[in-house]
């Protein structure tokens, strides 16, 4: 099912032009397999993420485009081009490294020049391009430093700029942001994002924060293990993920598993592994069969708490209050169920009274907010 | 010699810091001490009495010291020793050459190409020749490069003319770059093995070539090794006496070997053998000065 609406949509993304194609690429590293015939197809001008664990394959993915690493099986193509062959310095992709990989003994202007200078250009005929470089990341006035001598903010950014300035059709982000804190971060997600807007360039961007990449872009490939697990929007991948593990990957969620009991119309019938049977929202282009293993995603932020019962009984379950975090804006609570799951649940700080620890609690969410998944 | 004495403390400052205070001043001092009284008995005061030397003029053993002038300064700047001088800067400028050239790719291939377990194993085997003596290395050059050495009777297999380099410049040359070499490879593989592997593909990705990122990443990033390489082999090489004496015939004197004759040899004049080892005391000091200016940068590291 999932293959034929990727294939659909890649002859799609090939008429209007695709920038970046992998075609069931493989990479093997001394008998680890690193990336397990991943399938992906980058359209012109696209924001698109690779996110995944630490160990998913999602860097390697992004060095067989750059043309660090050649694929063991499979194939790479920028602008409709086979890459097979191409050495990472004739390829129309430039990337921006994890640890930014600067020049040490260069200042920042040349760092961001080296592009250009090995093109053939002249002193002349770069200085314009270099300038509109640095000015694009605020970096003008720091072109003769030495990058010893900057932030990691500031080295981010002309890290960036050299690898703009040579207008790639691809620009490869590798962690981007990763070696900076939590407000700068934010800072240049932010930049990041206007700049993409400006410049029209494809940007692939490898992530392992899932707030950064919802934030960022325009879709998303989840990596796990080496596949590609789902490749939808944000917003797609947010509220339709399509296995427990992106599920539990992006964002924070309550998983249930259990079996299929019982398909209705206003929903299925899932009896979970704890036996507590909860109504989920049926999946359009999917058909589980009576008994077939099934994950239930309920997002903390869903679930509803109250002290008494609520007049609705569908997943609605008794339990104890285990323990409350306060998080300002949001207070999350921990409820163990009579049947012994335990569900978190995230609820707007509204200034009310909260309850406290130990005490028996209801909580509940409606048919709507269960995505079922298979297990 | 008394070295400074550490400053009294006042009584405020050892009621707040008792000893930790008293520590700090006395420790460094204390640990320079043997060291420092080493170096003042055996290098500062036979320098002081090589200098006392160097202004008597024609002095030999069993002579009354009696400074007197420059006499034997000005003797140096006569033709024939400043043609020795030059002979022996050359040496030294060759030998620095060939270990930098030779040596260059094999602490490359040694520090980024070679498998990492045999990396120690490698640099051990590259080091192993400074373990003999090096007199018994230069010999082994003479049984290689005589007229029915080792080198001819190989190239006689060919049907190649003999080379005839003893005791010549060419024979000093191969000696001392011999036996330097593994110095220059032991920097060069210590500064290449810092290199942050990451910048020759931020060059690939920018459009450099491997052989561009090789002079435009490689070489710039490694240049301290550079330089700390090339003035340790030329200091050593300026001070060479095996090489040139064994190797070198009668036609290859140095500075070096024109030092030991004054002192050792038929010449037996000291006033003249000191105003040598000064001015060479003072070369090897300027290079060994560039040495810590420019072995020390640290400018330009990330």
């Amino acid at each position: 099912m999932s293959q034929t609406t990727l294939q659909s949509q890649t002859v799609a993304l090939t008429e209007t032009g695709s920038d970046v194609e992998l075609r069931k690429v493989f990479k093997v590293f001394n008998g680890e397999t690193a990336v397990r015939g991943v399938d992906l197809t980058i359209g012109q001008g696209e924001f698109f993420s690779i996110l995944g664990p630490s160990g998913c394959g999602k860097t390697t993915t992004l060095r067989l485009i750059a043309g660090f690493e050649t694929p063991s099986a499979g194939e790479v193509l920028v602008r409709g081009q086979s890459m097979l062959n191409v050495p990472p310095n004739q390829r129309p992709v430039n990337t921006v490294f994890q640890s930014y990989a600067l020049f040490g003994h260069m200042t920042i202007w040349d760092n961001v020049a080296f592009g250009l200078k090995i093109k053939g250009l002249t002193k002349a005929e770069l200085e314009g391009q270099v300038r509109e470089a640095l000015v694009l990341v605020k970096m003008e006035s720091f072109a003769r430093r030495y990058p010893a001598q900057l932030s990691g903010g500031q080295r981010q950014r002309v890290a960036l700029a050299r690898a703009l300035v040579n207008r790639p059709a691809v620009l490869l982000l590798d962690e981007p942001l990763g070696a900076l804190d939590l407000k700068l971060r934010k800072e240049m997600q932010m930049e990041l994002s206007s700049l993409h807007r400006e410049l029209g360039m494809t940007f692939v961007m490898v992530t392992h924060d899932q707030e950064e990449a919802l934030s960022l872009s325009d879709r998303i490939a989840v990596m796990n293990e080496g596949r590609v697990e789902q490749v939808g929007t944000p917003s797609e991948i947010y509220e339709a993920p399509r296995s427990p593990f992106i599920a539990d990957f992006i964002g924070e969620t309550n998983l249930l598993r259990g079996r299929l009991a019982q398909v209705d119309r206003e929903g299925w019938q899932v009896e979970t592994d704890h036996g507590s049977p909860i109504m989920v929202r049926p999946v359009a282009d999917w058909q589980p069969g009576r008994g077939d293993a099934i994950a239930v995603s309920v997002r903390p932020e869903k679930v509803g708490l109250s002290l008494y019962p609520p007049e609705v009984k569908v997943n609605c379950f008794e339990g104890e209050l285990q323990n409350i975090m306060y998080l300002g804006t949001h207070v999350h609570y921990a409820v163990e169920l009579r049947s012994g799951e335990k569900i978190t649940v995230m609820q707007v700080n509204t200034g009310g009274e909260m309850p406290t620890v130990s005490t028996q609690v209801y909580v509940h969410w409606s048919t709507q907010d269960g995505l079922a998944m298979p297990a | 010699m008394t070295q400074t004495a550490p400053p009294p403390n006042t009584p405020g400052s050892l009621d707040s810091v008792p000893n930790a205070a008293k520590k700090h001043w006395v420790g460094p001092w204390a640990l320079l001490g043997p060291p420092g009284l080493w170096l003042v008995l055996l290098l500062v005061l036979p320098t002081l009495v090589i200098f006392e030397l160097s202004l008597v003029p024609g002095i030999r053993p069993g002579d009354l010291v009696n400074p007197s002038g420059l006499d034997n300064y000005t003797q140096i700047f006569e033709s024939v020793y400043l043609r020795v001088m030059l002979r022996s800067l050359l040496f030294a400028i060759g030998t620095t050459v060939v270990s930098l050239v030779l040596g260059f790719p094999v602490a490359y291939w040694i520090a980024l190409m070679s498998p990492k377990r045999w990396r120690n194993l490698l640099l051990v085997a590259f080091i192993l020749p400074l373990w003999t003596s090096s007199l018994l290395r230069s010999y082994a050059w003479i049984s290689i490069l005589r007229p029915t050495g080792v080198l001819n009777s190989f190239l006689g297999i060919f049907n190649l003319p003999a080379l005839d380099i003893l005791n010549q410049s060419p024979a000093v040359l191969v000696g001392m770059s011999y036996s330097f070499l593994p110095y220059m490879v032991l920097i060069l593989y210590s500064s290449l093995e810092k290199l942050d592997l990451k910048l020759l593909e931020a060059a690939a990705d920018l459009g450099a070539t491997p052989i561009q990122s090789f002079w435009k990443i490689t070489v710039p990033q490694s240049f301290q090794g550079i330089a700390a390489g090339s003035l340790l082999v030329f200091i050593i090489s300026l001070g060479d006496f095996i090489n040139p004496e064994l190797l070198g015939g009668a036609s290859s004197m140095t500075v070096s070997r024109l030092i030991y004759n004054q002192f050792l040899g038929p010449t037996q004049n000291w006033g003249f053998g000191s105003s040598l080892s000064m001015i060479m005391i003072f070369a090897v000091s300027a290079a060994v000065a560039l040495l810590i200016r420019y072995g020390n940068t640290s400018s330009g590291k990330v």
